[in-house]
């Protein structure tokens, strides 16, 4: 019964986050968004090959940190002001599994289109094929970290007037390891920074579901 | 049937600075509705969601004493949060429910009048029919422990009499019941508490 119950709000927790609530907010606007920001970088540096190719993996990571910043206010505001949380807390089901489910959801339901969306956004930028392997295994890398953060800031700023802008606020910032370490991969002998993003994240994965909880808990 | 559903003793409750209530005892047997009555801003709401364990009792303020809340078995819980996803028709919101907790009966869903509103999605539902719908899906819990917090509230006539005999039923199968509502109850056998004789 109790598996059958998380594998349940697992399964609605995906559905909610992949093609959003009632035909709005999935997860297409935050790809297209990333892609949008991969499109217009050409037009704001100039449209020369060699600079794009050099940069143009940097600009994928931070156009994906910044696509991340979209799901955040509805990762766990909705459903904490219908009381939802309130009524699994009842039924025994501690807040960490719930944040753990909402985490996994979110990764899932963002990282595959992303890495998925990367490669169009490359061919655009004119990388090597070097170049989007190192960017495509740092997100696989990172992506996790990135959903745990987003978590936990959307967990902390719920309930919270303004909670949307401050959530993008303190995600920004939480992200810089993760940044640090899979954009610096793509420097030459700098693909250390590979296992560094996934060390990071494995970090950050571990901690969102307790900070996750306790911010819940606090917010009631 | 005596066998107690609920003892709760020396509960006190603050919130922020200001002190609700203090030294508030009670206890629930099977069978029993208990109507906790008191005017508005007196922690009826905070009383509920404390004996539903959503908030921690505060300790007393003279004797720093925390209370403590047993239930027997499990509770359900309706407040002004209906718990349903607002994007989603009210059949798909309630068969996320019934995955969890099991399947709304069918003459529940009929006798709260929702039949015909299951394609709608809950964020057009007016007050009263959200209300309603938590209900049902306080229904398809099937704990044998209800709380329910304010229940009549945006109901209509009909509704308020419907919701006193499924009260009604609940109790007679050996449920307990405790409802916050600053409104009259018509349920026979109901227990009244007073919160205001614990305020402070």
């Amino acid at each position: 019964m109790k598996g059958a119950a998380l594998l349940a709000i697992l399964r609605r927790d995906l559905r909610l986050l992949l093609l959003g609530s009632g035909g709005g907010g999935g997860i297409m606007l935050p790809i297209l968004f990333f892609l949008a920001v991969a499109i217009i970088f050409p037009f704001a540096v100039g449209p020369d090959p060699k600079l794009l190719a050099r940069v143009g993996g940097g600009v994928i990571w931070l156009a994906a940190l910044l696509a991340a910043i979209l799901p955040l206010d509805r990762l766990i505001e909705p459903d904490r002001e219908a009381g939802l949380f309130e009524q699994w807390a009842l039924r025994g089901i501690s807040e960490e599994v719930i944040v753990a489910l909402r985490l996994l959801a979110h990764w899932l339901s963002f990282a595959p289109p992303l890495m998925l969306a990367t490669l169009p956004a490359a061919a655009l930028l004119g990388l090597d094929g070097r170049t989007i392997a190192l960017v495509e295994l740092g997100l696989l890398a990172g992506t996790p970290g990135l959903a745990a953060v987003g978590v936990a800031v959307a967990t902390i700023t719920a309930g919270l007037k303004g909670g949307a802008a401050l959530a993008g606020l303190l995600f920004i910032p939480l992200c810089v390891p993760l940044l640090i370490f899979g954009a610096g991969a793509l420097a030459i002998g700098g693909e250390s920074g590979l296992a560094l993003a996934g060390a990071a994240s494995l970090v950050l994965v571990a901690l969102t579901p307790f900070a996750g909880a306790a911010a819940l808990r606090a917010g009631r | 049937m005596t066998a107690t559903a609920l003892t709760a003793t020396d509960l006190c409750c603050r919130r922020g600075d200001r002190w609700l209530f203090s030294g508030l005892s009670l206890g629930l047997a099977r069978g029993q509705a208990l109507h906790i009555l008191g005017p508005n801003g007196l922690g009826k709401s905070s009383l509920m969601r404390m004996l539903a364990g959503l908030l921690p009792p505060s300790p007393d303020p003279v004797s720093g004493i925390t209370g403590a809340i047993a239930w027997d078995g499990p509770l359900a819980l309706m407040d002004e949060r209906h718990g349903l996803d607002l994007g989603q028709p009210l059949g798909a919101a309630l068969a996320f429910w019934a995955r969890v907790d099991g399947p709304v009966p069918d003459e529940a869903i009929k006798g709260l009048g929702l039949a015909n509103l299951l394609d709608v999605p809950v964020r057009y539902l007016s007050t009263g029919q959200k209300k309603r719908a938590a209900l049902a899906r306080l229904i398809g819990q099937h704990a044998p422990n209800w709380l329910l917090d304010e229940p009549l509230n945006g109901l209509d006539v009909a509704a308020c009499a419907m919701v006193e005999r499924m009260i009604e039923r609940h109790c007679a199968g050996g449920g307990a019941c405790i409802i916050a509502s600053h409104q009259s109850l018509g349920i026979p056998g109901l227990t009244r508490l007073d919160l205001a004789e614990y305020a402070l």
